[in-house]
């Protein structure tokens, strides 16, 4: 098979993974200036699904797309750094404030512009923790959508096979390319970085960042084209404003506050092995415990 | 998210040593590369900053994988299966994470797929890895190999071999035989030219051999029919694929449990020669073991400082007598002692590196064009102290490692002694660095020709002479009389050797002069250090204090022994 041009969404977020004090700002909203920004780790699942893609099948191109301020060009080189090949920054104040229906426009709107056989996103990001930008992308771009993705079987004759991790078990499903994945954390976590691939794409850079860079590597830009991170805007994706930023938003947020949880139903443990386990399994996964 | 690069601060310190603009110069060629491959660096900034980042990717895959996979690794173990190495889960995922991020053959010529990194970045990934797991260090470590066949192998062997371990390829050097450990020149494994096949047959057993069942081996043997030393033995390359040897056993080990250490047996394997014959032990081996020492002296300071922070945890959070432990004076002096240890050794690792990557990126040069006067003169600085301080080094960072892991342990009380921390992989880790790839006494033996040729003494002048912050003149004049008594301790020693002509004399007192010499060393590389970074202003004055009462005691041991005395000693 013919190699596949796959676009991956990727989202630059607070890491909220190692929560400090200083996390959470008096008026309950979260302080993005205490928690460093990270590669949301889902996406990061979801990269790693697509270079297999491209490891399998040669030709393949990975091309990541990522909406949000300049600072997010770090999210393409993060990327780049794993095997990516490229990728676009949409970034525009008009998208400031969009809730998840109004990025989804956005995002839809860029990928129309971008040439793909197949889409793939992290399940979720954790600062929003919805998990509905991936399938509004896939609604709004009329594609078939297959969620809790945690390994791509094949792809053959255009139709690709997927194994879904859900509650109980899991899911084999086909479905036609062009489609949108996404990808759960239970999927094997994404490859580091590669040295050769980092000392090639450290220089890559936004316009905007190549503008405000200290030192200079104009003349190296002009030299290697594919250094050049672009930059989409409202008007290069034609999105019409008025689906963006806050009046594009129906979501409402109409007060915030600390919940305290209370457990709901109980669980009785057992003092034998298979128990322990579990109860360890939960301690580490809520952190309580690593 | 552990970075094991990022939460030490002196990788970067030393990374940023001055040297390295020189270093970089002369590795890069005028940036020659820049043209032919996308990742060359451009300038000297962005060099740095390669080694910078890459070293963070180092960082994170030690922090993220290599660390947390160190205690299945040494519960597992590797074992054989049909005359074949089967590593521990761990180890195989550890490997393959540092092939796929690019990190084999980091110190190769782009030309073959490597990175071309000075020894200085290099080294420092050594480092890191031996603080995630000493015992995998030396499987990643043995890519020491391909630089071994990078300096002295033909053209055609380079090409075949060196682009393999880019892609994941793992090395072996096959030396030691049941009865040729320290002793090399007694190496039986045989060697023979088969006209009618064209190529060199290896036949007979290596021992003691780390990661024995690699993809690629360097085999030292004797090629030479009827001789019996050093002069007869050729090294040869030998590539698994070609079949012909098998694993016998591994052994069972003490520490660094998950680097298979195999007994091989060759049966006409085929194999071809590196360089000229006769010259595999006295040139390639020599350089293969001064690559080896600079090693252990990189997995040393790893394990040490790995030690270190588990002591300095425990003491923090073990409280007794209704306090953290760690403010008791019995504690804090431990840890305190064990931290300038680190310091100490991790300077003067990274000196020799430097001194090794000046003259060694002279001497790839002098294969390009024809060096200058000024140039053949630096190589011959750089090299004869090199070969005094890579001794130095593997004595000194060796003993502190196994030192600092024990007081480690120490603090940890019972609980280091149980299987529940990670203190009691990490201290017998730490016993083998002392003894391989030359015991301490063996460094000893080499380190030596620096106090009675006086390179050291001139080097330690040399130091007296550096600009150092006026407000640690306190600490220099310290120095200097701990050079003179230095000085004064050579003298009565030689004195009586040439004397009576008795070797075992200066043999008896070698490590005794040779540890005063390093102790100087180290804090006068501790003192240059605090005209970057003042939080050394405090390494060197703690340094210094146990340096004089070290240098103290040999002295004393010195002036109140006469040859007469040696005889209560003799077995």
């Amino acid at each position: 098979m013919k190699g596949l041009k796959i676009i991956v969404l990727a989202k630059q977020v607070p890491d909220t993974r190692n929560v400090g004090k200083d996390a959470m700002k008096a008026d309950g909203t979260v302080n993005r200036a205490a928690l460093p920004a990270i590669f949301n780790p889902e996406d990061l699942n979801a990269l790693e699904q697509a270079l297999r893609i491209k490891d399998t099948y040669p030709g393949t191109t990975v091309t990541l797309l990522t909406m949000g301020p300049g600072r997010a060009a770090e999210i393409i080189r993060e990327g780049m750094y794993r095997g990516a090949d490229n990728g676009y920054l949409l970034t525009d104040r008009a998208f400031a404030g969009s809730d998840t229906l109004a990025t989804s426009y956005a995002i839809s709107c860029a990928i129309k512009k971008i040439d793909f056989d197949l889409i793939i996103a992290g399940r979720q990001a954790i600062d929003g923790d919805t998990a509905q930008v991936g399938p509004q992308v896939a609604e709004k771009l009329g594609l078939p959508q297959i969620t809790y993705a945690e390994h791509i079987n094949k792809i053959v004759k255009n139709r690709i096979t997927i194994q879904r991790r859900l509650e109980r078990g899991i899911e084999t499903v086909t479905a036609p390319l062009p489609c949108l994945i996404t990808v759960n954390a239970t999927a094997p976590e994404c490859r580091p970085r590669n040295a050769k691939q980092l000392m090639k794409f450290k220089h890559a850079k936004t316009v905007t960042e190549l503008q405000s860079a200290v030192e200079d590597y104009y003349k190296l830009h002009e030299d290697r084209p594919y250094l050049r991170i672009p930059e989409l805007s409202v008007i290069d994706v034609a999105a019409d404003t008025n689906w963006l930023g806050l009046a594009g938003s129906p979501t409402k947020v109409k007060a915030i506050e600390n919940v305290v949880f209370v457990a709901k139903d109980a669980k009785q443990l057992t003092a034998d092995q298979k128990d322990l386990d579990w109860l360890m399994g939960e301690l580490v996964a809520n952190h309580t415990l690593g | 998210m552990a970075n094991f690069y990022l939460d030490n601060k002196d990788l970067k310190f030393h990374l940023d040593h001055p040297l390295m603009k020189k270093i970089i110069a002369l590795k890069e060629n005028n940036f020659v590369d820049k043209d032919k491959f996308e990742y060359a660096p451009v300038d000297f900034e962005d060099a740095l900053d390669s080694y910078d980042k890459v070293l963070e990717i180092v960082g994170d895959i030690c922090g993220e994988i290599i660390g947390p996979n160190a205690e299945s690794v040494d519960h597992e173990g590797p074992e054989v299966i049909d005359g074949r190495v089967k590593y521990a889960r761990g180890t195989q995922e550890n490997h393959e994470a540092l092939a796929n991020a690019g990190l084999i053959g980091m110190s190769l010529p782009r030309q073959y797929g490597g990175l071309n990194f000075s020894m200085v970045p290099y080294v420092m990934a050594a480092e890191l890895v031996s603080r995630a797991d000493a015992g995998f260090a030396n499987i990643w470590g043995l890519q020491d190999c391909a630089e071994t066949l990078n300096e002295f192998a033909s053209a055609d062997l380079k090409n075949d071999f060196l682009p393999r371990f880019h892609q994941g390829a793992t090395a072996a050097m096959d030396l030691t035989e049941p009865d040729a450990g320290s002793d090399l020149q007694a190496v039986m494994l045989k060697a023979t030219y088969d006209e009618k096949r064209g190529e060199w047959m290896l036949n007979g057993v290596k021992r003691f051999i780390t990661n024995g069942d690699a993809d690629v081996s360097l085999v030292l043997a004797r090629s030479e029919d009827g001789t019996t030393d050093g002069r007869g033995l050729s090294l040869f390359v030998y590539d698994k694929a070609h079949g012909g040897m098998t694993v016998r056993r591994i052994e069972n080990k003490l520490g660094i449990k998950g680097s298979p250490t195999c007994e091989l047996v060759f049966k006409n394997a085929p194999a071809k020669l590196v360089g000229d014959r006769k010259l595999g032990l006295i040139k390639y081996v020599m350089s293969l073991m001064n690559g080896a020492r600079l090693g252990v002296g990189a997995q040393s300071v790893g394990i040490a400082e790995a030690a270190y922070r588990e002591g300095l945890a425990y003491a923090k959070e073990r409280a007794q007598f209704g306090k953290a432990i760690i403010h008791f004076p019995a504690v804090y002096e431990m840890l305190t002692d064990m931290e300038v240890k680190v310091k100490a050794s991790r300077s003067l690792l990274y000196e020799t590196t430097r001194l090794v990557d000046v003259y060694k990126a002279y001497s790839h040069l002098s294969t390009e064009r024809t060096l200058d006067k000024v140039e053949r003169e630096e190589l011959k600085t750089y090299q004869r102290l090199a070969d005094v301080y890579t001794p130095l080094l593997k004595l000194f960072a060796s003993e502190y490692c196994n030192q600092v892991a024990y007081d480690s342990l120490q603090i940890h009380g019972g609980s280091g002694y149980m299987k529940d921390y990670p203190i009691e992989r990490i201290y017998r880790d730490a016993r083998i660095t002392n003894i391989y790839e030359g015991t301490s006494q063996l460094q000893v033996v080499a380190a030596i020709r620096g106090v009675t040729t006086g390179v050291y003494l001139k080097q330690l002048r040399d130091y007296e002479a550096q600009e150092i912050r006026p407000d640690l003149d306190f600490i220099r004049r310290d120095l200097i009389e701990m050079t003179d008594q230095y000085e004064m301790a050579v003298n009565l020693v030689t004195e009586v050797n040439g004397k009576e002509e008795n070797n075992d004399y200066l043999d008896f007192h070698a490590r005794r002069l040779v540890e005063m010499a390093g102790h100087i060393i180290m804090v006068y590389l501790l003192l240059n250090d605090t005209m970057r970074d003042a939080e050394y202003e405090k390494y060197a004055e703690l340094m210094v204090r146990t340096a004089k009462a070290e240098n103290q005691k040999r002295m004393y041991y010195i002036q109140n022994f006469e040859l007469k005395n040696l005889g209560m000693y003799k077995k």
